[in-house]
């Protein structure tokens, strides 16, 4: 559904961010890409709904060309594109429900949006993804009353009322202890195999993606180095992505955690299906 | 022996000080000396007139003694009117300047608007920042007349440069993850700075609005002496004819006014925040 061909990013300051990236994300299909700091992972994720300007290369999303759109046909291109971002990316002064509202202004005139006059039908769906992802009842709470673990599931919340087609993950469990960045995982997917979204994930942590993410896409350099199952992970392949290091105690880990693609629902979260 | 640290009662054998700013000893002294002697040169150069100043004495008493006893009633009719100017003054051109700042505000933050209209916005700040209240309100007064209308034109253009800069630096400085958040899901510039920008800088935007309005009051009576019309133009007036207990009733009036104004919004202030 998203194959992204030859992508090229160079900023102004020189740097080449992403050199040739070629990918293909099927439908329903959840992507896992890993790489050093500066790898360009976030940059190729930002590229994908145009955040970033590649500098060259095609981004094709269910035949269209994103690259090639004015500024009206990109916001429209956006809004079956969710993001989820590191630092939540909430606006804080505003309620939980006007942040997850804030999922519908690309289908909400300005004046409607300027008045809070939503559509029925997205409140009440604002309503449903509250209770799914377990923070029912806080709608009227003031985002920075929130703990950093329900902000990100806020964040969730609010790219899925886009009722997007594909997931754009930006480091979702960088600011969130261990815990709380399982259940934020496992939230996101399953989430995704409920609604059939496909999804890029950027981590950093490879013990967590390789249990949570099929498919693992390593980046180095701005090039792909590695792309495969999380199950082909090993010593050699962390090697290649992050340089030379004893990967002994993380490889343990990885093999500790048995068949990657199971996990059962979770009871951290109610799980009325929306 | 590997251990480094020095034994009690053992004398330590290296010394540290701060680094001196400037590293060569005898420019250090040299800039010394001369900051004294530029100091000496300077305050020797500045002519005293004693017998004015003494003179000078003797009018700060009047000025002291009609202050003291301020004289509301021979010219309250003056004063009323002055005040009403100046209050008038204030609140329509604080009205008008943090309306025009608004879309100022935006075009002079890098993060929202693109280079062209960065520069052209942060060019007229700059243009209204470094021109004084009085020197506009002069050139105004020289354009329009004397009167209200070019203090309020004054005040208008003082406000939006204020208003203006200190906004346009709030806003660069919210987070651009915010801003990317709203933007990928397909919001609307509009909608981007509704939801993004305004939630996060009204409480800032109406307290310096409302220290704005106070500044405008202070600012009125001083442009009045420029013939900019107000309370100022009052007091000028009673200053040039030398009647010191007038001038001390319009001071006390002001200050009255301006304590009134500063306690308000300072309340005000507090209660949105």
């Amino acid at each position: 559904m998203l194959e992204l061909h030859q992508l090229e990013k160079r900023y102004p300051t020189g740097d080449l961010a992403l050199q040739g990236v070629s990918l293909k994300v099927g439908s329903g299909e959840v992507l896992g890409l890993i790489g050093p700091s500066g790898a360009g992972k976030s940059t190729l994720i930002r590229c994908v709904n145009r955040l970033v300007q590649p500098s060259a290369g095609r981004i094709v999303l269910e035949g269209q060309d994103l690259g090639q759109l004015d500024s009206t046909e990109l916001r429209l291109a956006r809004r079956h594109i969710g993001m989820i971002f590191q630092e939540y990316a909430l606006v804080e002064r505003l309620t939980v429900m006007e942040n997850l509202l804030s999922g519908r202004l690309g289908y909400t005139g300005f004046w409607a949006s300027w008045f809070r006059k939503f559509d029925g039908q997205d409140i009440e769906q604002a309503f449903a993804l509250l209770d799914r992802v377990g923070l029912g009842g806080m709608e009227n709470k003031r985002a920075d009353a929130l703990s950093g673990g329900q902000r990100q599931r806020v964040g969730i919340a609010r790219a899925l009322m886009q009722s997007p087609k594909l997931l754009l993950v930006d480091e979702p469990t960088a600011s969130l202890d261990p815990k709380t960045s399982r259940q934020v995982m496992r939230l996101i997917l399953e989430l995704c195999e409920e609604r059939g979204l496909a999804a890029i994930v950027n981590i950093h942590d490879v013990v967590l993606a390789t249990e949570f993410l099929p498919r693992i896409v390593g980046l180095r350099a701005g090039g792909v180095v590695f792309d495969g199952s999380a199950k082909e992970v090993n010593r050699d392949v962390l090697t290649s992505i992050y340089g030379d290091e004893d990967w002994t105690t993380i490889t343990q880990r990885m093999h500790a955690n048995v068949a990657p693609q199971s996990h059962s629902k979770s009871s951290d979260f109610a799980s009325t299906a929306v | 022996m590997s251990d480094s640290r020095i034994q009690v009662g053992q004398r330590p054998f290296r010394s540290w000080a701060p680094q001196p700013f400037v590293a060569n000893v005898w420019t250090r002294w040299a800039l010394y000396a001369g900051a004294v002697l530029y100091m000496v040169l300077a305050v020797g150069s500045v002519e005293i007139n004693w017998a004015r100043m003494v003179l000078g004495l003797d009018r700060g008493w009047a000025f002291v003694q009609g202050f003291l006893y301020p004289d509301f009633s021979s010219r309250w009719g003056d004063i009323k009117l002055g005040f009403q100017e100046s209050l008038t003054m204030t609140v329509t051109s604080t009205a008008l300047g943090v309306l025009l700042s608004i879309p100022m505000a935006v075009g002079a933050s890098r993060n929202l608007a693109p280079v062209w209209i960065y520069l052209l916005c942060r060019g007229f700040i700059a243009l209204s920042r470094t021109l004084n209240e009085i020197i506009v309100a002069i050139f105004l007064v020289a354009m329009f007349g004397f009167g209200p209308f070019a203090g309020f034109l004054t005040l208008t253009f003082a406000t939006v440069g204020f208003m203006a800069k200190l906004m346009a630096e709030d806003i660069e400085e919210i987070q651009s993850s915010q801003l990317e958040a709203l933007r990928s899901t397909g919001a609307g510039y509009m909608q981007v700075l509704d939801f993004a920008v305004l939630s996060q800088v009204m409480p800032r935007f109406l307290g310096l609005s409302l220290y704005r309005l106070d500044i405008n009051f202070r600012e009125s009576a001083v442009i009045g002496i420029v013939g900019a019309g107000g309370i100022g133009a009052t007091l000028n007036t009673a200053m040039d004819r030398y009647e010191f207990d007038s001038a001390a009733a319009i001071l006390w009036v002001i200050i009255v006014v301006v304590m009134l104004a500063e306690y308000a919004s300072g309340k005000l202030r507090k209660l949105i925040q």
